[in-house]
């Protein structure tokens, strides 16, 4: 299905220039950390005057990687995506695109790597402009990147977009509110392909979709990655998605990143017992009546003010080590990397023959 | 007799203009200590139906025909003040999203407090004990310190816990749980349902749980109705009807979730969207998207756009479809054939 290569694009709406470079990471973020201030006043207790909703995570995308973060709602995802995409300032840390630090950039020469990288958000409700119809927000970010182009031109690119994401050309001339969930996601995603991104930052996209209509954009996002080569940072609470779509996962808990891997190795082999408790508390189908709850990991939003592991208040695992210093991350090698002490000292090992 | 008892449930929207039927001809029984679960999209009719139980339809939503029976008793005709007497005491419901459902300004004590005293006299000091009993009974740490905090305090899955205390505070026969885990994490999630389950066994407590979920719901309940459109197009054992499904529509749903594939292996989704109530498709609703369309003959087809199908008994389910129900036919006049057949 790799319609592009059928049309290819006009050199005005070029691609993207530059040879694909195989030696540097596509994405590279080093300790990224983020506080959100609160307001002083307000309610409840003023303690927290900040909170810290990532704290000095790293990772590394490469090209044709499809990288899931998972965790829970307060565990700094969003927050990930956001960072990345320049939609908030870091406190710390440096956010590498193909081997130049972006962070930092002014918002002019941002733009250069803005068409670079697209995000999906959420909810197609709410992304999409009402009042545009559907070919006219499709057309809008490729004059705002490609402003050489004729009319024609980006009135061309329009309908092989919407026949790339499986939308009649018809629907072009629709508002978004005569559109179904399912048709709206397409339209989002046709928006983000217009212009010829690497990099497909998605948060949550499938969440507020029907479940008969999720397999379809789920298939979308797996057959246009293949055909256009793309990258994706996806972000789900939804495991299942995540096994089904991840090459590689990353674990965050409260700001902290956990785990990080081969989306195989995680998924067959996790080793954090944050991870493990994620990975026993999701409902299965093979399960003959519920009731395996591995831990209770309710996840206050904020991080405590004392050192250590955030995770040491639900972790069966936890020692006094655990209290002292935050685990750092350590690699187990094949790409596997877990911040836990316990895995360090190899208890793990023990807590498997115990556990199962 | 049945516990609960629905019989023939249609509710329909009367609009300047149009009538839309959001549940059409709905029947189910729920005995004591079943847990019973309802599965559909959205605009399925779920939820409507769900309000519907509990006499909670905002109008121009009403019950436009059918009967629902508690112990016999029935209830459509009641006035609201009858109702009162019913809901909460008799049936109540817990709602998705359990923060909207919590007064923001009143503490977790008070409006538990509020909502016993409404229903029975009681001193203040009975209510404060009986409060904090239900609390310690749905697993919240440190009751007494949750009594003096405010909604915002609580984690989602801190108010959902509260909100099924507060259901339980009259001690119901019924509780309808509307996607009662769909706003929470997965952890939570889990730990909520384990409690549900546990709810029901030790209070003897009937469950109605409306979920899009279907894990959630092979793992809570007894038995499932599977709603398309407004009607119930399947129902029967849950593990049956997960495991063995016989509507095209349970099938579909079922091929389509991303766990029944390796990673990235291409799926197989159900064409088309769910139909919006105000323009539902003749015959059978789910036809435009059915599976056995391409295969079906004329006749047959004509049937699927045409009448609507009845729910017919299918290997230990009831299934409402004009394909199975051909299939039966056939299986019949085969066997009774081979019956035919002399003796030797």
């Amino acid at each position: 299905m790799n319609r592009s290569t059928d049309a290819p694009p006009t050199p005005a709406l070029g691609a993207l220039g530059q040879p694909a470079d195989v030696a540097t990471p596509l994405l590279e973020v080093r300790d990224l950390s983020h506080r959100y201030r609160l307001p002083r006043r307000g309610f409840g207790r003023h303690r927290h005057a900040q909170t810290q909703a990532l704290d000095a995570v790293s990772l590394t995308l490469w090209r044709g990687d499809a990288l899931c973060v998972v965790g829970e709602s307060g565990s700094g995802k969003s927050t990930l995506a956001r960072l990345i995409m320049g939609l908030l300032d870091p406190d710390a840390g440096e956010v590498v695109y193909a081997g130049t630090r972006i962070d930092h950039l002014p918002a002019r020469q941002r733009q250069r790597y803005r068409r670079r990288m697209q995000m999906i958000f959420q909810d197609p409700y709410a992304s999409l402009n009402p009042r545009l119809r559907v070919a006219q927000a499709l057309a809008e970010p490729i004059r705002v990147h490609f402003p050489n182009g004729s009319r024609q031109q980006v009135h061309e690119r329009v309908d092989t977009l919407l026949a790339d994401v499986g939308l009649d050309r018809a629907w072009g001339e629709r508002y978004p509110h005569e559109l179904s969930g399912g048709q709206r996601q397409r339209v989002a995603i046709a928006r983000a392909l217009s212009v010829s991104p690497e990099l497909i930052v998605a948060d949550e996209p499938l969440s507020a979709l029907d479940l008969s209509v999720q397999a379809q954009v789920l298939n979308l996002l797996v057959d246009t990655q293949l055909a256009r080569r793309l990258t994706y940072l996806f972000i789900s609470h939804d495991l299942a998605v995540v096994e089904y779509l991840a090459t590689h996962v990353a674990v965050l808990y409260r700001g902290t990143l956990c785990e990080t891997g081969p989306a195989a190795q995680i998924f067959a082999a996790a080793r954090h017992p944050y991870t493990r408790a994620l990975l026993a508390a999701r409902p299965r189908f093979d399960d003959a009546g519920a009731g395996r709850i591995a831990s209770s990991a309710a996840t206050p939003t904020g991080m405590p003010a004392t050192p250590g592991c955030v995770y040491r208040q639900h972790c069966p695992l936890a020692m006094p080590r655990c209290a002292r210093e935050p685990p750092r991350l350590q690699t187990l090698g094949n790409g596997h990397a877990v911040a836990c002490h316990a895995v360090d000292e190899r208890a793990v090992d023990t807590y498997t023959r115990q556990g199962s | 007799m049945a516990l609960l008892e629905v019989e023939d449930l249609s509710v329909r929207f009367t609009l300047p203009g149009a009538t839309l039927e959001a549940v059409a001809g709905v029947s189910f029984r729920l005995g004591r200590g079943e847990c019973l679960g309802i599965v559909g999209e959205s605009g399925a009719g779920k939820s409507v139906l769900g309000f519907s139980l509990v006499n909670l339809l905002a109008p121009p939503g009403h019950i436009a025909s059918g009967r629902i029976r508690l112990e016999g008793r029935e209830l459509t005709a009641l006035s609201e003040r009858r109702w009162r007497g019913i809901r909460g005491r008799r049936m109540a419901m817990v709602f998705q999203d359990p923060r909207a459902t919590l007064n923001p300004v009143l503490t977790v004590g008070q409006q538990m407090r509020e909502t016993l005293r409404a229903h029975r006299r009681l001193s203040r000091r009975l209510a404060r004990k009986m409060v904090l009993h239900q609390l310690h009974q749905v697993g919240l740490d440190e009751p007494e310190r949750q009594l003096e905090r405010y909604p915002h305090q609580l984690s989602g899955g801190q108010c959902q816990r509260v909100v099924i205390a507060m259901a339980l505070l009259l001690d119901p026969d019924v509780i309808i749980a509307d996607e009662p885990t769909t706003a929470l994490d997965v952890t939570t999630q889990a730990e909520l349902v384990a409690l549900l389950i546990a709810l029901c066994r030790t209070h003897d407590l009937s469950l109605i749980v409306i979920s899009h979920d279907l894990a959630v719901i092979q793992q809570l309940t007894q038995r499932v109705l599977v709603m398309y459109a407004g009607r119930v197009v399947e129902s029967g054992p849950t593990r049956e009807v997960i495991n063995d499904p016989q509507h095209p529509y349970t099938q579909a749903l079922i091929d389509a979730l991303p766990q029944m594939y390796p990673p990235r292996a291409p799926l197989r989704p159900v064409p088309g969207s769910p139909p919006a109530p105000g323009v539902r498709p003749t015959g059978c609703a789910f036809h435009p998207r059915c599976r056995y369309r391409v295969a079906a003959d004329d006749d047959l087809r004509r049937r699927c756009e045409g009448d609507p199908p009845a729910l017919i008994p299918s290997s230990g389910s009831e299934v409402a479809c004009h394909w199975v129900a051909q299939l039966i036919d056939h299986e019949m006049i085969h066997s009774a054939q081979v019956h035919d057949e002399p003796l030797d």
